[in-house]
Order: structure tokens, then C-alpha cells, then sequence
């Protein structure tokens, strides 16, 4: 019976949506393209947005915005789907650069190359091609995430340890973590979450999506993956590495009393850090992430994401406004750094003033986003993400917990995604070449 | 002749009117959804065409779900899994249940009233709370009872882990429905059975337990029902280690396709498989129960 109400519930889900824009939709039915008050809602789940917002609403009366936080990440893109389907999305959503593709492909989020003109000169090539496909605009970039090595300075200066500079000296350093201190490691091979293994794969060279035409071309079962799988692989079998997954209360407690002595992530780790392991306040550092030979700059990518305008709005002009504002405008994008901690996509966000103070929780650490200019543009994503990353994305959380959690291989597992990559996309009707 | 009709009819109206709530909300919250599910297990979304599909449209697939979904390994191994988690809770939850029934239906109980309150309280916590408990329990890093130790959330600990919190949630109301039934034998059977000589665990084990077999036989089939639905328990553990994977049970496997992959119509298709496989387990236990108290009280 609860089989049939989880059936009801997909019902119901498909049916109502995420609901919630009920005034948007009074402002879509009602004014009829006169000068009147427009009102926009906007999905977004960063902490403190509400304050950037408070401050577009004040300079322009006539387009407000209406803020809603009804989930985050991934489970917003699914929302973001129901609530299409319902015709009842919001205007404005933030939206993962990995899950752009997908929402275009199901037609949720609007081509606003028309609106974007001056906006997209704002942007330097690479991290447009996040949100360009094809010579359309589908997004604005609101920040980016270069991969990169958090560490614990004071306890790498209390077991005598240097930054490792490549992944070699960083096998040597988590071997010598074991040696000095053993119930402490270097750091742990998450299975949980795909996002900074995909990273590792793109600083090796990794394209698991590409274009080609009109056909896709999928790649994760790739030599360069297959190198990054096997190092880690190495590093776990030699017991080097923990291997529990991130954001756990029992890896909260790791990171907080200083069993890990490392974290691989992205450039907004100064403000997760906070909340993970509240008693580490500036202990840490930043360092490039690790080479494959030694001096080459090129990291990946952890994250990162677009404001867009969706399919259903009824006044995409002012929506393409806000996002184009949100991102571009230097007053916005100064409260987006101080109040959310974003590494701004715009270029000339990545010179304002507010990024020479330190992050909060990195007092010790003036320098951080200075660090984080100097490795941007060597970051290297793919060409572009496939409309199903969220089968790859679940595909790597089960292969790799079954490999860890039995012993298998890491090599094996890409095998595994690439084939459930491909006939996903099959079965949605594109084409694989 | 005439007004006892009448009587008669109005009387055989009245009952239809006291079921027609129910009818109602089974009708609106499990026939329709139900029928809705089966609607979309036929369908199949595809991409309009293009690199980057242009929009989607639904079409008619026959049985191609249907097919994937027996043909989905993960699917059938979720399945496993969900057996061996039943072989597990099934008999504990029965077991405890009547253990803890029977020792407080016993004369010289004491605090009776506040240990059956501790051992139903489990029942009102949430699965998933209850699971975010556990799970700290089992962390080595936060474990007070050993998780530095014991790797609760190995290949084989994991489906005694997971057991745990589904029992520890259930056996509170399976031991209220046997005890109520203990409470309801007249005392004069034990009595006259004491008084005939019998020591207080024979009076257990071949006055009171048989007695009260109606109702023990039910909790194996609430147990049952539980077991094929489990779905709390092991996906709010999931997070906590690498031993539970996204289709590990197969409601977790349907959640993942609907949610995490927006396939709604793969979703319906297993769901509806798993749900005529449910209503055929619980209508043959329901009539083995059935046969099993017809051939006892003859």
C-alpha cells in the first residue's frame, strides 16, 4: 500500500510542483506588458542572499524581487523540473553549472542570449563556456570554484610536514602523516560526493562530456580518469589515505580535533569550513592543488553555478536584468563576496577591493583570494557537462562506496559510469557518437 | 409488507454511507495515484532532438519499462538485500515483542506501566530521527558503545545495523498488541492451571501463548508489510558511510529514479511492479494466517 502512496506522492510531486509563486503569477496575469510594478521570484539557497537582494530591490522600485530558499543543489534542480512541469517555477534560479545542460534539455531555463549582449563582455571565455552552448546564453556565471589544497598549517608545522607541490610528494606526504601520527591522516577518499573527484579528472585532462555536432561524446572510462582512479586507488590500499566520505558527522569530527590534516576543494571552503569544524578558526592554509608534473598550474573544478531565467517567466527582460546585475554589478558582487564568500565569475569582480581582506574564518590568511586569482585561470572544466550528470553523479557515489566498502577496483567502477552515462542518454533520444 | 421494505432498505443504505469516507480516501489518495503511476509506467520522456534536446515530449513505450526494470540488476539486488534485512527484522520484532509481552504480563512484574512505556516510546520517534540516532551511535568518531571498535557498517554488520533501528522502532507496538491480548485472558485460566500444578513458564508456554496466537500471528504480517517498504532507516544512514548505496533497497532505488534523476516514468514502473509483488506477499500471508487460526481453533 505504501508502495502505492509512494506513487501517489510522485503524483502529487509532478502535480503541485514546488508550488510558491503565487505573486509572480498574479504580476505574469495581471499588467499586460504596461509600465507596472513587476514582480520576480528568485530560487536560491546561499546563506545571506536575502541581503543582497534587499539592496536590488531599494534601486529599482519597479522590479521587485522576491527571494525563496525551497531547496538547494541538486534537489532544487528537481523542484526546478516539477514545478515546470506545473508551469509554476519561479522567475530566477540559481543553478549548478553541472545541471545547466539538463534543465536546458528539458526546456526549464531560457535562452536569454537577446537580453545578455553587454552582460556576457563581463566574462572571460572559459567560464563562459559553462553557460554558452551552442552560441546561446542560458545562464550568468555567478561564481567559479578552482580545485585546490586546504591544509592545517599548524599541525603540517608540527609533524615537520611541506605542502606537496605533486601528487607524488602528496602519496609521500600521506604516507609520512601515517608514520609521525598514526591515528591521523593526510586526508580521506570521499565516495559520497562526485564533485571533487570530477575535479581531479579535469585537472588530469578529462573530457566525460563533449560535443561534437549535434552527438555527444562521452568519456569517463578515459586514460586520464582512469590515472587519477588508480593513484587514489594506491593511496586507499596502502591505507594512506581514510577512506569514510565527507560531510559526516564523523568527518565533521575529523576535521574539527585535526585527524585530517588536508581537505582537496573548492574556493568556497573558507565558508563551509566554519560549520564543519568550528574549533579550527586560522589553523588552515591554502596551497595549488598538487601537479601531475611538476609546475604545470591546471586544476578542476568543485562546484560553481548561474543565475538563470526560466522558460515559464512571463517578463524574461527584467529577470535577465536582475541576473546580469546580481553578477556584474561591482556593489552586488562586493556584498555576494562579504555576505556568501563567492569567488566572482566576472572579471571584473576578481579585482574589487573586498577580495584583499582575508576570509573570516581564514584570519591567518590575507592572501587567499590573491591564492585563488593566481590558479583561476589554469582551472579547467570540461568542454562541456552532459544533460544526465546526475546518473554519472550517483553512478560514482555507488561504485565507488562498493569499491571501498569490498575491496574492489576504483578502475573497474569508471567502466560502470560510462556504460549507465551512455545509455541513459540513449534512452532520453540524443545522440551518442 | 410494504414499510419493512422500506425499514429494510433504508437500513441496508446506511452502512454504505458509514464506508463512504473510507471509500473516498482510498479512492483519492490509492486507486487514483495508484492508477495515475500505472498510466505513466507505460510512458517514456524523450528529447526532442538537437545536442541539447530542445525540450522534451512523452511518448508511448509499451512495455519497455517494464522490461527495464526486470532486467535492472541493482533493482534485484536491492531486492536481496531487502529479504536478508527481513529475515533479520521479522523474527527480532516478533520474538522481542512477545518476550517483553509475556515478562510483563507476569505476576510478579514490577514498574509494569513504566517499562511498557519505555519499550512502546521507540515507536513514536520517527525512522528517521531514530536513524540519525543509531547513527551517531555506530560513528566511530561520536560511538559510545564501541563504533571505534566494532565497524558497524561493515559488509556484513551493516544489515544488523540497519535491523537494529527498524526493531528498536518496532517492537514496542507488536509487544502492545500481543500484551493487550494477554490482559484480555481470563484469569481463572492460569489459575485453575496453577492450581493443577503448573510452574509459571509452563503456564506461559502452553496456557497463555497459544491463547493469544491470533494476535501474535498478526505481528509477522505487520512486520512483513514493513520489511518490503523499508526505505527511512537505510537511506538517512546513507550519508554516514560507504555501505549503503543509492538503490540498496528497492524504494530507495524508485526515490533516486524520481528524484534524483527526474525519471518519473521509470519511477511508476518499478513502483507498480513492487507494489502488485507487496499485495501478492501480504494476500498469501494473510491467508496463511487465516488457514493457520481456522485449523487451530478446529
Amino acid at each position: 500500500m505504501a508502495v502505492l502512496l509512494t506513487a501517489g506522492l510522485l503524483l502529487a510531486a509532478s502535480a503541485c510542483g514546488g508550488g510558491g509563486s503565487s505573486d509572480a503569477s498574479g504580476a505574469k496575469g495581471g499588467t499586460g506588458g504596461g509600465k507596472g510594478k513587476v514582480t520576480l521570484t528568485f530560487w536560491d539557497w546561499d546563506p545571506n542572499m536575502d541581503k543582497v537582494v534587499a539592496r536590488w530591490n531599494a534601486g529599482h522600485p519597479g522590479i521587485q524581487v522576491k527571494l525563496s530558499n525551497p531547496a538547494g543543489g541538486d534537489q532544487l534542480v528537481a523542484k526546478m523540473i516539477t514545478a515546470h512541469e506545473a508551469k509554476n517555477g519561479p522567475d530566477i534560479a540559481k543553478v549548478e553549472y553541472q545541471s545547466l545542460p539538463a534543465l536546458v534539455s528539458k526546456g526549464v531555463v531560457r535562452d536569454i542570449t537577446g537580453f545578455t549582449k553587454d552582460t556576457v563582455t563581463r566574462f572571460d571565455q572559459a567560464t563562459l563556456r559553462a553557460t554558452v552552448f551552442q552560441g546561446k546564453v542560458y545562464g550568468v556565471p555567478q561564481d567559479v570554484a578552482p580545485l585546490m589544497l586546504f591544509y592545517r598549517a599548524d599541525l603540517f608545522r608540527k609533524y615537520g610536514l611541506t605542502v606537496p607541490t605533486t601528487w607524488d610528494q602528496f602519496a609521500a606526504t600521506a604516507r609520512a602523516v601515517r608514520a609521525k601520527a598514526p591515528t591521523s591522516w593526510l586526508t580521506n577518499f570521499d565516495a559520497a560526493d562526485p564533485g571533487w573527484f570530477t575535479g581531479l579528472a579535469q585537472q588530469a585532462g578529462a573530457d566525460w562530456w563533449s560535443a561534437d555536432g549535434d552527438s555527444w561524446k562521452v568519456d569517463i572510462d578515459g586514460a586520464p580518469t582512469r590515472k587519477v582512479a588508480a593513484y587514489w586507488q594506491g593511496l586507499v590500499g596502502a591505507g594512506a589515505v581514510a577512506k569514510n566520505p565527507s560531510f559526516s558527522p564523523q568527518w565533521n569530527k575529523q576535521m574539527n580535533d585535526g585527524t585530517l590534516l588536508a581537505w582537496i576543494s573548492g574556493a568556497w571552503a573558507p565558508a563551509q569550513l566554519g560549520g564543519i569544524a568550528p574549533a579550527t578558526k586560522g589553523e588552515w592554509a591554502v596551497a595549488p592543488l598538487p601537479a601531475w608534473t611538476a609546475g604545470d598550474p591546471t586544476t578542476g573544478i568543485w562546484g560553481g553555478s548561474a543565475t538563470t531565467v526560466t522558460s515559464d517567466s512571463h517578463h524574461p527582460a527584467e529577470a535577465a536584468q536582475f541576473a546580469s546585475w546580481l553578477n556584474t554589478d561591482d556593489a552586488a558582487v562586493t556584498e555576494q563576496v562579504k555576505q556568501i564568500n563567492v569567488y566572482p565569475a566576472a572579471t571584473s569582480g576578481r579585482s574589487l577591493p573586498v577580495l584583499q581582506a582575508a576570509p573570516a574564518f581564514f584570519p591567518n590568511e590575507p592572501d587567499f583570494y590573491a591564492e585563488v586569482k593566481k590558479v583561476a585561470p589554469a582551472a579547467r572544466s570540461f568542454p562541456m557537462w552532459g544533460p544526465n550528470v546526475t546518473v554519472t553523479f550517483t553512478g560514482y557515489t555507488d561504485a565507488f562506496s562498493r569499491a571501498l566498502q569490498s575491496g574492489g577496483s576504483f578502475t573497474g567502477a569508471l567502466g560502470g559510469m560510462q556504460t549507465a552515462a551512455v545509455a541513459d542518454l540513449e534512452k532520453l533520444g540524443f545522440t551518442v557518437g | 409488507m410494504a414499510p419493512t421494505t422500506v425499514r429494510a432498505r433504508r437500513a441496508s443504505r446506511f452502512p454504505h454511507l458509514l464506508v463512504l469516507p473510507a471509500v473516498l480516501l482510498l479512492a483519492a489518495f490509492v486507486v487514483a495515484p495508484g492508477a495515475y503511476a500505472l498510466l505513466l509506467s507505460f510512458q517514456r520522456r524523450k528529447v526532442n532532438g538537437g545536442l541539447l534536446g530542445g525540450g522534451t515530449h512523452t511518448v508511448f513505450a509499451g512495455l519497455a519499462n517494464y522490461r527495464d526494470v526486470f532486467g535492472d540488476a541493482d533493482l534485484w539486488s536491492g531486492v536481496l538485500r531487502m529479504l536478508a534485512l527481513g529475515a533479520i527484522t521479522v523474527p527480532a520484532t516478533v520474538l522481542f515483542a512477545l518476550l517483553f509481552a509475556v515478562l510483563l504480563d507476569l505476576e510478579g512484574t514490577r514498574l509494569r506501566r513504566f517499562t511498557r512505556l519505555t519499550i512502546f516510546l521507540p515507536y513514536a520517534v520517527p525512522g528517521v530521527i531514530a536513524s540519525l540516532m543509531w547513527g551517531f551511535l555506530y560513528l566511530p568518531a561520536t560511538s559510545p558503545i564501541g563504533g571505534d571498535r566494532v565497524d558497524f557498517f561493515g559488509r556484513v554488520a551493516v544489515y544488523f545495523s540497519v535491523g537494529n533501528v527498524v526493531v528498536w522502532g518496532a517492537v514496542g507496538f507488536n509487544m502492545i498488541v500481543i500484551y493487550t491480548a494477554l490482559r484480555a485472558l481470563p484469569p481463572e485460566l492460569h489459575e485453575s492451571a496453577r492450581l493443577d500444578g503448573a510452574g509459571e513458564w509452563q503456564i506461559v508456554l502452553r496456557v497463555k501463548v497459544p491463547l493469544v496466537m491470533p494476535a501474535v500471528v498478526m505481528c509477522p504480517l505487520f512486520s512483513t508489510l514493513a520489511a518490503l517498504q523499508v526505505f527511512n532507516e537505510p537511506n538517512t544512514l546513507k550519508p554516514l558511510s560507504n555501505a549503503v548505496t543509492s538503490t540498496w533497497v528497492p524504494l530507495m532505488a524508485i526515490y533516486d529514479e524520481a528524484f534524483g534523476n527526474s525519471d518519473i516514468h521509470s519511477a511508476a514502473a518499478t513502483s507498480v511492479v513492487l507494489a502488485a509483488a507487496a499485495l501478492a506477499v501480504s494476500f498469501l500471508t494473510a491467508r496463511l494466517i487465516q488457514s493457520r487460526i481456522q485449523q487451530e481453533a478446529q
